[in-house]
């Protein structure tokens, strides 16, 4: 019930602006589906991100690593190459680039921000080293990712790799409830000392939670690239925010331990209501962002005020000393 | 002999080394044309005062950063501070905004001011008084701070020309805070000397520095002390947003316009590795704010070598990022004991 | 033991940290099918043992034999792994998973690659009903108390099928009732062979459930005794050691009843820890704060200084009404308080000890009145001085000390501030004997000059002798309050709740 009630408050708000929503502007399935349309691959790099929350780290190199992403795919697509050979080297590079920094931060004590942040603006400076404009995509395979869709009658249609994102989605919620490296995020997150003396490898599935992240980027950005068939050094700046506020809306504490891959999907939903609404709205699309972090700042301080209550709640916690 | 030794273990002596050797091998590599001077007009003209003039926003920045890193924080939202406050200034100066007071630069730059102040509050209160992580909680200025900035600036760049409609005079006192000189040296470098005399006087002649360094090695315990944990948060990323704002400032009035989306885009690593350059320690504690500016230095000075060399601006985040990680395996025990430990088995084998 | 065979040998075990030698060559046995309390004074070297034993830290020299094979857990996983579990003081179990989780985590049974979580909840609820426990087994472990938490982690514990299960001061946080099931639970483990290594501070529990005892003192071994034929007495005798003498003299003010005027008196209080708090403290006058950790000593500390503020009630500073909002307010009404965790809440570790002593009146000035740098130096190299703190320099950084002499900076750093009333929370814990007797002499000292102060302590020992005035707590409330005639047994039976718990 306790583990639920984030959940059912994130899903209430969803029904509550999409009912909004459906009052104002009638009911259109096309609507409903753009917002997976729009979204997915927000989904993907969210749900990565919320691995990387539950254990109480941090993130913020997404952003550059699906800009990296997208970069890699349009370079070695001009260059001929196959997209079927391209698209998993880019996503080992992905990958191994969030590898890369959760070894860097459990086997040096780095904190998890400087590392990301340094990996964030590494991925971008490589993006811009590649190229410093804009290259298009163009492929038969591409073609078919990025056009390829089932039709429900009239203009309402569910592009392919939406499902991509929700297969993401289901596997990542089956790894976090059924498998022992699933379990072992939470439990690292929710007591990292007890975990390591339950016997719990601690530090590699801190490691690893930012090579899910990095998988999931990367993947991302393969998605991205499928809607937006393009590479550019400087496209989705600020992603790593939408991300890391998706999870936060949908219920995962910052402080690790707690927290949905479905919150946090609910939570990306609810960002893609809020933009389509300002653009209903003809607002300046940067109200967008402003209410998103509006947004951020409300769920983060209910956590805060349910923290504090839950710390009146019980005793002090154990001292923990590190050998 | 000793006298050395203890002027190397001040924190700024290595920092110092740095930067001369980087400005040397700049003059070598320019035959000495590195260190030419020019005086025209009773203004002082030349390399080295370029890097001072275009390091002035990242120095200003240092001494904030400084400071929200000391007590164990940080303040990644300073490049969108920047954006507003160039924008509310530009905006004022343009009319576009209080058209009611007739474009006054004045007036234009308190405004930009108290918009600092009032951003680096709220980081402030979101830290001290929510008890949010620093880098969320400035993360949310980060995003939301260019979103704002274009609200203000109604999605445009606004470029402060010459306005007759308006007041023909304004704009150039607008100028002045980047481009102008005082006793023949760039004001930005006045800027810098007066907030550097300021922050020092108020961290060495008030407890203020003993609180900020207390905090970032244990909160918990300096608040058993008595010391107001939370007002020191709040002062410090209050004035750290005030730095920004002064900083954006100078960079607006550098490029005489508000471009939000470019104003101080990706500076926040910039300031965070004048720190550690500097020798200050990212995890909180002991800080030299002395130290932080010549860290500025060196990286401004790399920066400007690396351009003059033809490296694109975004590209040079590589090696930035490299440096960054360097620096912070160099504070690392774990890694300090990982290196000596297979170097003792190395002398072993 | 007719049937002796050992499990664990350790010989010669040594481990030293940076300025301190933890285990000086440390020999240990324990032999299957046995209970063997492992007892010391703090900082004796039990924890180091132990946490060698399970993989925590590395040794420096010695071998671990198990089954009389030499062993090198590097971690507690390795530990496991070769079967040595470990219940520690603290309790281990993530708050945010279920009972159930808590227990199987890492080693769930799994079913098409997937987690069997029927099997989970099934196992653990016939588990903790094998403990006496009818719980709902799916419910997140901080919805339960910390006795239920300790009895899962446990329950943890000997689940693994462990050859070797050591229990670091587990009943601290168990009541009467519940030890007793633990120690059921500790026979039946001993009954299947397991060997069991016993680690408390409550010495009857000690001869209520082990077979041997083993002494460690100073990071030395003392010996390994029949517990049955090894006197209380002599016991406590082993364990204090040589320094016994020391000890006593520091025994100055017990039975002297001295009473100055109150300074400060606490009615019907309450704050979010801690309800219903009355006690009185004078000037010249230690009052102890007496019971089992988390019985409320340490939440009436933090209530009287303000950091966790009073909600009701009254609390008078020399008998005018005052409301302590935060500990600068409690400063400024003469207050000083040394919190228990030292490291977490009390050293400043890479600032200076100079710079640890002028906090507090630094604190206390504001942010505008720097304390000048000379005074500061002079404050520094007089506690330096009048506390003897062994530092080659006042600028040495405060972590480089000893814990006792990092645990003398602190109390200079409120006698800095000059405080009325004195509070200190376990300020001998986990220092060494000398330190200790220095400390406690300086708090009967600092009283006799005029101060008021409330000790608060786990060993009884240390506080019959540092206190004329004793509030004994149980459960988060007063259980009585004793003056005059303070003996070992009245505090325990208010602790215990006996027959003359009623308030006095």
């Amino acid at each position: 019930m306790k583990k639920n009630f984030a959940l059912i408050v994130t899903g209430l708000l969803f029904a509550l602006l999409f009912g909004a929503g459906v009052a104002v502007y009638g009911f259109k399935l096309s609507t409903f589906l753009n917002l997976f349309n729009t979204n997915a691959y927000l989904i993907i790099v969210s749900v990565g991100v919320t691995f990387v929350l539950l254990t109480g780290g941090i993130d913020i190199s997404v952003a550059s690593n699906v800009a990296f992403t997208c970069m890699f795919l349009a370079v070695t697509m001009r260059a001929g190459l196959s997209p079927l050979l391209m698209i998993p080297l880019a996503l080992a590079v992905g990958t191994g680039a969030g590898l890369l920094m959760g070894y860097l931060i459990q086997n040096f004590n780095l904190q998890p921000f400087i590392v990301t942040l340094a990996g964030q603006f590494f991925l971008r400076g490589l993006c811009a080293v590649i190229s410093t404009e804009s290259i298009a995509i163009s492929n038969s395979f591409y073609t078919f990712m990025s056009l390829g869709k089932i039709t429900l009658g009239r203009g309402n249609n569910i592009y392919f790799y939406v499902f991509i994102a929700l297969a993401i989605l289901a596997g990542a919620g089956f790894i976090l409830n059924f498998t022992k490296f699933g379990r072992g995020v939470y439990a690292a997150g929710g007591s990292e000392q007890s975990a390591l003396l339950m016997g719990l490898p601690v530090k590699r599935i801190k490691t690893l939670v930012y090579a899910v992240s990095g998988f999931c980027a990367a993947l991302g950005g393969v998605v991205y690239s499928f809607g937006t068939p393009a590479g550019y050094s400087l496209q989705n700046m600020g992603l790593e925010m939408d991300a890391i506020s998706s999870a936060v809306i949908g219920g995962t504490l910052l402080s690790g331990g707690a927290g949905t891959v479905a919150g946090t999907t609910l939570g990306v939903l609810i960002q893609g209501i809020i933009q389509t609404s300002v653009t209903y709205q003809n607002l300046n699309t940067w109200w967008t962002k402003v209410m998103n972090a509006a947004l951020l700042c409300v769920f983060i301080a209910i956590q805060r005020v349910l923290a504090a209550r839950a710390e009146k709640a019980k005793t002090a916690k154990p001292a923990i000393s590190k050998a | 002999m000793q006298k050395v030794k203890r002027l190397s273990q001040n924190q700024i002596f290595w920092p110092l080394v740095v930067f001369v050797s980087i400005l040397l091998l700049n003059g070598i590599a320019t035959k000495g044309a590195f260190f030419e001077f020019k005086i025209v007009d009773g203004h002082l003209y030349g390399r080295i005062i370029d890097i001072i003039r275009n390091g002035g926003k990242l120095m200003i920045l240092a001494i904030g950063m400084t400071m929200a890193l000391a007590t164990g924080g940080t303040d990644i939202s300073v490049g969108s501070v920047m954006a507003i406050s160039g924008a509310v200034a530009c905006s004022i100066v343009d009319g576009r905004i209080f058209p009611g007071l007739g474009g006054n630069a004045g007036v234009a730059i308190m405004m930009a001011l108290l918009a600092g102040l009032a951003c680096g509050a709220w980081n402030g209160f979101l830290v001290a008084k929510v008890k949010m992580q620093p880098i969320v909680a400035t993360m949310i200025l980060l995003v939301a701070g260019r979103g704002i900035a274009q609200l203000i600036t109604q999605g445009k760049i606004v470029t402060i020309g010459i306005n007759p409609a308006i007041n023909p005079i304004n704009p150039s006192i607008y100028y002045f805070i980047n481009g102008g000189y005082i006793l023949g040296l760039p004001f930005p470098l006045m800027i810098v000397i007066f907030f550097f005399l300021l922050a020092l006087l108020f961290t060495k002649r008030t407890a203020f520095g003993l609180f900020v360094e207390s905090i970032g090695v244990n909160s918990a315990a300096s608040s058993f002390t008595g010391i107001n944990v939370d007002l020191v948060k709040l002062l410090i990323y209050t004035f750290s947003g005030f730095m920004a704002s002064v900083a954006g400032l100078i960079e607006s009035a550098g490029i005489k316009a508000a471009d939000c989306n470019n104003a101080g885009l990706l500076i926040e690593l910039d300031a965070i590795l004048a720190v550690a350059v500097g020798g200050g320690s990212l995890a909180g504690g002991r800080f030299s704010i002395a130290s932080s500016i010549v860290g500025a230095l060196i990286i401004q000075s790399v920066t400007t070598s690396l351009l003059a060399m033809g490296v694109v601006p975004q590209a040079a985040l590589v090696a930035k990022s490299l440096v960054v990680i360097a620096i912070c395996l160099a504070q690392s025990k774990s890694f300090k004991e990982a290196i000596s430990s297979r170097f003792r088995k190395g002398a072993q084998a | 033991m007719p049937n002796a065979e050992p499990v664990i040998t350790m010989r010669g075990v040594k481990k030293s940290f940076p300025g301190a030698m933890a285990l000086k060559g440390v020999d240990f046995t324990l032999q299957k099918g046995e209970i063997h309390a492992l007892l010391g004074e703090n900082g004796a070297g039990k924890s180091t043992l132990i946490k060698i034993l399970t993989g925590v830290y590395e040794r420096d020299q010695g071998e671990i034999l198990l089954d009389g094979t030499p062993i090198h857990p590097r971690n507690p996983q390795d530990a496991q792994k070769i079967g040595i579990s470990c219940v520690h003081q603290e309790i281990n179990l993530c708050p945010n998973l279920t009972v159930a989780e808590n227990i199987f985590i890492g080693r769930e049974p799994m079913k098409f690659g997937a987690i069997d979580w029927k099997t989970v909840n099934k196992k653990s609820y016939e588990i903790m009903k094998g403990f006496g426990l009818d719980i709902d087994v799916t419910k997140t472990a901080d919805s339960y108390s910390a006795a239920i938490q300790q009895m899962v982690v446990i329950a943890r514990a000997t689940e693994i099928s462990a050859k070797v299960l050591v229990l670091d001061e587990p009943t601290s946080s168990l009541t009467a009732v519940e030890a007793k099931k633990l120690f059921d639970t500790m026979r039946a483990l001993k009954e299947k062979g397991a060997g069991i290594i016993f680690v408390t501070h409550f010495l009857d529990q000690v001869y209520e459930v082990s077979d041997s005892i083993t002494i460690l003192r100073g990071g030395e071994y003392v010996g390994t005794y029949k517990a049955s034929e090894l006197p209380k007495i002599e016991l406590v005798a082993k364990m204090i050691g040589k320094e016994y003498k020391e000890l006593d003299e520091a025994n100055v003010r017990s039975g002297k009843a001295v009473s100055g005027e109150p300074f400060l008196s606490v009615e019907d209080a309450s704050s979010s820890e801690i309800s219903d708090v009355s006690l009185v403290a004078r000037k010249e006058e230690v009052l102890g704060l007496s019971g089992l950790l988390g019985s409320g000593r340490t939440e009436i500390a933090r209530m009287i200084f303000g950091v966790d503020p009073a909600l009701s009630g009254t609390i008078k500073v020399k008998g005018q009404k005052v409301k302590i909002k935060s500990a600068l307010s409690a400063m400024r009404l003469g207050m000083a308080f040394c919190p228990e965790e030292r490291k977490k809440e009390g050293i400043i570790g890479d600032l200076s000890i100079r710079e640890n002593i002028v906090l507090a009146l630094q604190a206390k000035r504001g942010i505008f009145h720097l304390v000048p740098r000379a005074e500061a130096e002079r404050l520094a190299d007089l506690y330096i001085e009048k506390l003897a703190i062994k530092t080659p320099s006042r600028e040495q950084s405060i972590k480089n000390l000893s814990g006792g002499n990092q645990q003398k900076a602190i109390v200079a750093r409120w006698l800095a501030a000059n405080p009325e009333l004195l509070i200190l929370d376990e300020p001998t814990r986990g220092i060494d004997i000398g330190a200790k007797a220095e400390l406690q002499k300086l708090v009967i000292t600092l009283a006799g000059g005029g101060m008021a102060i409330i000790f608060i302590s786990s060993e009884i020992d240390e506080m019959l002798r540092c206190c004329q005035r004793m509030v004994v707590l149980r459960d988060k409330s007063i259980a009585g309050e004793l003056d005059g005639d303070i003996s070992e047994s009245r505090i325990m039976s208010f602790i215990a709740g006996g027959a003359d718990s009623a308030k006095s």
